[in-house]
């Protein structure tokens, strides 16, 4: 037992070391975030010595964080909710009809999960910009294609959760003279929180994240998200790193706050998620 | 009284499509659908974006196919793909073999390992363009181990393993817990089994545990491919395609094609041929993976 416990106390070791490793890179941004630039390229890796935290609003101003924070919020609150209702209901009609129909549109449903989106992103701007059905470029038609986008696997994770859920209670319902979205409502849709919360993890954490789609159908920069504001600091600012860190670093707490308060259900969302 | 779904009426399913998955579909169709038909359509076309004159058949295929810079670009990611899918997983099977031992504050090692996956390809890649840039030449020269003394960043062959090393960085942590849930969830039972049986550590793990959860190595390797294959907004962030776009994966080399250059019909083309080579090789290795996976 005595020889187990050194094992894996050594193994624990080397696991703190890989994650000092893996910690490094987010403390190099926290340390240069406060440093002027001239610190910044003498020492990169010490403790500042004078703190510029001018840094800080300096790049909120830069990048327009509360605006693009903002935008962020709105697009994936919309994105997700939306999301949440469409495949729950898709979902359950799939699962409850046996017709040749809901067969196919299952499986162009899985199917469609090997598309990359960049087949799509050309002939997008065509269809749905100025010269074909106009979208406005704003929050509300994003998260209208997120819901397109996003539909298939959130579908795919309802249906099979919905498929477990016994057929009785329906009939019940139907016996009672609930109307098919009435038993939807009141009887399945209370059930499906553990899949929900599955469901709006995973789309969250993708759709806040993303940035290929914005930056294709986005034009208006006071629409633009988080990561594409971001972005400012490309190029433009290497000269200035510090500011540039204390950028990144501005817009890594949303989504690092958010995991801390909803760490639990969002491993067990990755893990469920897994499942294929 | 039998009140099955087959004694549905016609009124009664329709009116259910109607009310549960029209909306759904119709969106699904708009989005998803009609873009991919019209953009294999286009293909075979003279589009410049907003019209086509003239049906060319395979004059695009036959063009993109002779691109030279379609092909290094492509060669590239295949590349990518490859060391990413290896490593990514070897490291996040390794760390989940780490992080699952019984000993107080692995629940902190999770979640170091874990954070990077949160934040965007973007940031990521930022971060460590000063990394490479800056820091690392300067802990080199202070520390005496010169691996990152030049900026790795600048030359093509290193600016491949930067991608390589950020992407292994970035994703591992998810597959880790993907690799965690699937080493908790063998019983316990069957372990203490082949322990009275005298294997040890290393049998048990590759005779027990491996074919145990052949399923999560499909699952991680699927996700790892389809990452990869996709990836855009760290190449994007990391090295832009330079040093002289020799580090331009398949994607950014589609955007720059059709949004950079304009040529929208060759642009799609070369969408197109990625959306197959995808689909191949998500096929393939399904179909190759799920061999190994045995019913429980």
């Amino acid at each position: 037992m005595k020889r187990a416990k050194r094992i894996n106390l050594f193994f624990f070791l080397v696991a703190s070391v890989l994650a000092v490793v893996y910690a490094l890179p987010f403390v190099m941004v926290l340390l240069n975030s406060v440093k002027d630039k001239r610190a910044v390229r003498n020492d990169p890796l010490g403790l500042p010595t004078e703190w510029q935290w001018s840094n800080f609003t300096e790049a909120i101003r830069k990048m327009d964080y509360w605006q693009a924070l903002g935008n962020s919020l709105l697009v994936t609150i919309i994105a997700v909710v939306a999301i949440v209702a469409t495949s729950s209901m898709l979902a359950y009609y799939l699962a409850r009809s046996r017709t040749k129909f809901s067969a196919v549109t299952f499986l162009v449903l899985v199917a469609s999960m090997v598309v990359p989106f960049q087949a799509l992103m050309i002939p997008f701007v065509g269809l749905f910009g100025e010269r074909g059905l106009n979208l406005p470029s704003n929050q509300f038609s994003l998260a209208f294609f997120y819901v397109g986008f996003g539909v298939a696997l959130s579908t795919f994770l309802y249906h099979g959760f919905i498929s477990n859920i016994p057929y009785s209670l329906d009939e019940a319902a139907a016996i009672d003279g609930a109307s098919p979205f009435r038993t939807f409502r009141t009887i399945i849709l209370p059930m499906l929180g553990p899949v929900t919360a599955t469901v709006s993890i995973i789309n969250s954490l993708w759709i806040w994240n993303d940035f290929l789609l914005p930056s294709v159908v986005l034009i208006d920069t006071d629409q633009k998200t988080l990561p594409l504001k971001t972005f400012v600091f490309y190029g433009k600012y290497t000269s200035d790193y510090g500011l540039a860190m204390a950028g990144l670093l501005l817009s890594m707490i949303p989504i690092v706050v958010f995991y801390f308060l909803m760490q639990r259900r969002i491993i067990a969302g990755i893990s469920a998620g897994a499942v294929k | 009284m039998e009140f099955n779904v087959s004694m549905r009426s016609r009124r009664q399913e329709v009116q259910r499509f109607a009310v549960f998955a029209l909306i759904p579909l119709a969106i699904f169709a708009l989005v998803l659908v009609v873009p991919f038909v019209r953009g294999v359509y286009f293909t075979f076309t003279d589009w410049d974006g907003f019209d086509v004159t003239k049906v060319v058949g395979f004059d695009n295929y036959a063009a993109v196919f002779q691109d030279q810079p379609f092909w290094s670009s492509l060669t590239l990611t295949l590349a990518y793909v490859g060391a990413s899918l290896v490593l990514v997983n070897v490291v996040a099977f390794g760390l989940a073999l780490l992080v699952t031992i019984p000993l107080r504050g692995v629940g902190a090692l999770r979640t170091t390992f874990f954070i990077p996956n949160l934040i965007g390809g973007v940031i990521l890649g930022l971060i460590w363009q000063f990394l490479f840039g800056q820091a690392l030449p300067v802990l080199a020269e202070s520390s005496g181990i010169p691996i990152f003394q030049d900026n790795w960043l600048l030359d093509t062959n290193t600016a491949f393993w930067a991608m390589v090393i950020v992407t292994v960085w970035q994703m591992s942590g998810y597959m880790m817990i993907i690799y965690v849930t699937a080493l908790m969830s063998i019983e316990p039972e069957l372990l203490e089994a082949s322990l009275i049986d005298g294997t040890n550590a290393l049998q048990t793990l590759v005779y027990m545990k491996l074919p145990l959860m052949a399923q999560a190595f499909t699952i991680s390797l699927f996700l790892t491919m389809r990452n990869a294959f996709m990836g855009y907004d760290l190449n994007l962030a990391l090295t832009g395609g330079n040093p002289y776009r020799t580090t331009e994966l398949i994607s950014m080399h589609v955007f720059k094609e059709a949004f950079g250059f304009g040529n929208f019909a060759s642009g799609q083309t070369q969408a197109v041929i990625m959306f197959v080579v995808i689909s191949i090789a998500a096929i393939t290795q399904v179909i190759v993976s799920k061999r190994f996976e045995i019913e429980r």
